[in-house]
């Protein structure tokens, strides 16, 4: 058995013309936390959706468990798939289903279990995040915290190896984006998973993350333990961790001269 | 010149667009196609679908039924009685709504009600990424949310189709013999008569039987092909209207033409 359950070798992704990633390199071991830190649009959903082998890299291979994931067939990508557990970032909650039914749903769809035995595994999940007792409560009836962890509880529902979050502090409040960060760490070590998560909340991620990527313009800029990107005196990193406005990353996106834009008459 | 080249550049650039969405339909279809045998081990799935789209269309259904076998009642009875042969208005009614109206109307009102219901609630899947949470849990929303909406629409429509014709001939009675007083015996003897099953009503059904499936099949491509925006779901639920309306009135000329031996 490899000690990395996930690695990226060499990934390059690109939408037409644009290249996303160039040539990214990572590794996710066993049973640790990982963090894929970046600012917007530098990519880190889509490394999700690539090691969910919803998308097929333009070079390189993303392999989960020693197998790769885009050369798969669909049953094959599909029982990968069955080992993965994904919260979005806004949930991705059915609808039209209610909290029970929404964390029932993959043990509906994959197991012959007895009605009897889902009810207690929906709870078991349900009572991990807090909310065994808005079982029957919809998905409109939930705050955006509480929504995120009915979508964890299904995630888990399961018991996957892998446990991927995309942006899962978005929108939080304090005392919400505090009991996800908890629950992120406690469901990984109960589970014996691995967990992936892919945000840009600094002071969070530090707490929990075992080791931190920092992905910008398609290429992994720095990474390491918290203690050790603490410490980094590398510029990307240090203006990230403390939020500075200008640095590596321009505030300004790619303009010509402000005087001459300025003084220009627009053509009527 | 430089116009001349816009210009044509436009037609070109809509004319592959309109064939490339033509394949890309044809796929979903196939696909959608791949999963109706495993959907329909799924009957429970398929009867939530049933009761959205057919269920909840009957209200629609049966009050434009009654009104439009009610004007086709005064509109008959005003022609008739010109020949002198208003008994004839049971077959009028009767054939006008079992041939053409019952299927047509009903299709229109279909896409209008539950077409744009199911465009509009999977392009919202799509954009809350609900779709591709299914995808990530090893669920094909293929399978599992369009096909038992096709299941739903194609055996919804000629039961509605059927109903259609129904309330629309008791609404074409209720002007024609309560209000204006033509004998109840000729209206139904008339029609008893000169109503053949085989070609009238069979007919009728298979042309619902094929608006249900085109109908049903443009709402699932529109949604499932909407752009997640909410600008990209308003159009795409447009779209399934004027598709689907189009669709059948070119389907339903094309249909006749089989069906009746000039």
């Amino acid at each position: 058995m490899a000690d990395n359950l996930v690695e990226i070798n060499n990934l390059s992704f690109g939408y037409k013309n644009r290249l996303l990633h160039k040539g990214i390199n990572m590794v996710f071991p066993r049973g640790k936390v990982v963090a894929i830190m970046g600012g917007s649009g530098s990519g880190k959903t889509t490394l999700l959706r690539l090691i969910g082998g919803q998308l097929v890299p333009t070079k390189g291979e993303v392999l989960v468990d020693g197998e790769i994931v885009h050369q798969q067939s669909r049953e094959k990508l599909y029982q990968i798939r069955r080992k993965m557990g994904m919260l979005f970032q806004f949930g991705a909650l059915f609808t039209d289903l209610s909290v029970y039914e929404n964390v029932a749903f993959p043990l509906r769809e994959h197991t012959n279990l007895p009605e009897s035995m889902i009810r207690d595994f929906v709870m078991l999940k349900l009572n991990a995040v807090g909310l065994r007792g808005a079982y029957h409560l919809m998905p409109a009836e939930l705050s955006g915290g509480m929504a995120r962890r009915v979508a964890l509880a299904r995630a888990v529902a399961l018991d996957p190896s892998i446990i991927m979050y995309d942006e899962p502090f978005a929108g939080l409040d304090p005392i919400s984006m505090g009991v996800v960060c908890n629950l992120i760490r406690s469901l990984n070590d109960a589970l014996g998973a691995t967990s992936i998560v892919v945000t840009h909340d600094v002071h969070e991620t530090f707490l929990f993350a075992d080791y931190i990527y920092f992905v910008s313009e398609g290429v992994v800029v720095a990474e390491g333990t918290p203690d050790q990107l603490k410490k980094s005196k590398m510029p990307f990193v240090h203006q990230f961790v403390h939020g500075e406005m200008d640095g590596p990353v321009p505030f300004h996106y790619p303009a010509g001269d402000y005087r001459q834009e300025m003084l220009r008459v627009p053509a009527l | 010149m430089r116009r001349m080249n816009h210009f044509f550049q436009a037609i070109g650039h809509r004319m592959i667009n309109g064939i490339w969405h033509l394949g890309a339909g044809g796929r979903l279809f196939f696909y959608v196609a791949l999963y109706l045998l495993e959907s329909i081990k799924r009957p429970r799935l398929i009867i939530k679908e049933v009761f959205a789209t057919g269920v909840l269309s009957l209200l629609i259904v049966i009050v434009s039924a009654f009104f439009v076998g009610m004007v086709l009642g005064l509109q008959g009875y005003n022609t008739l009685q010109k020949y002198g042969s208003s008994e004839a208005i049971g077959v009028l009614v009767a054939l006008s709504l079992v041939r053409e109206l019952g299927p047509v109307v009903t299709a229109l009102l279909f896409a209008g009600r539950a077409g744009t219901a199911i465009t509009a609630e999977i392009g919202l899947m799509r954009a809350t990424e609900q779709l591709s949470a299914m995808e990530m849990m090893a669920v094909s929303p293929i399978g599992r949310v369009l096909a038992p909406r096709f299941w739903a629409g194609t055996i919804s429509m000629p039961i509605l189709a059927v109903l259609f014709s129904m309330i629309g001939i008791l609404g074409g009675y209720f002007v024609a013999v309560p209000v204006i007083g033509v004998d109840s015996g000729a209206f139904w003897s008339q029609m008893q008569a000169n109503v053949d099953f085989q070609e009238d009503i069979i007919n009728g059904v298979i042309k619902s039987v094929v608006f249900g499936v085109v109908c049903t099949m443009i709402a699932l491509f529109e949604g499932y092909d909407a752009p997640p925006t909410a600008e990209g779901v308003s159009r795409a639920t447009t779209r399934t209207v004027v598709y689907s309306s189009l669709a059948v009135l070119g389907l339903d000329f094309v249909l006749t033409s089989f069906m009746i031996n000039v």
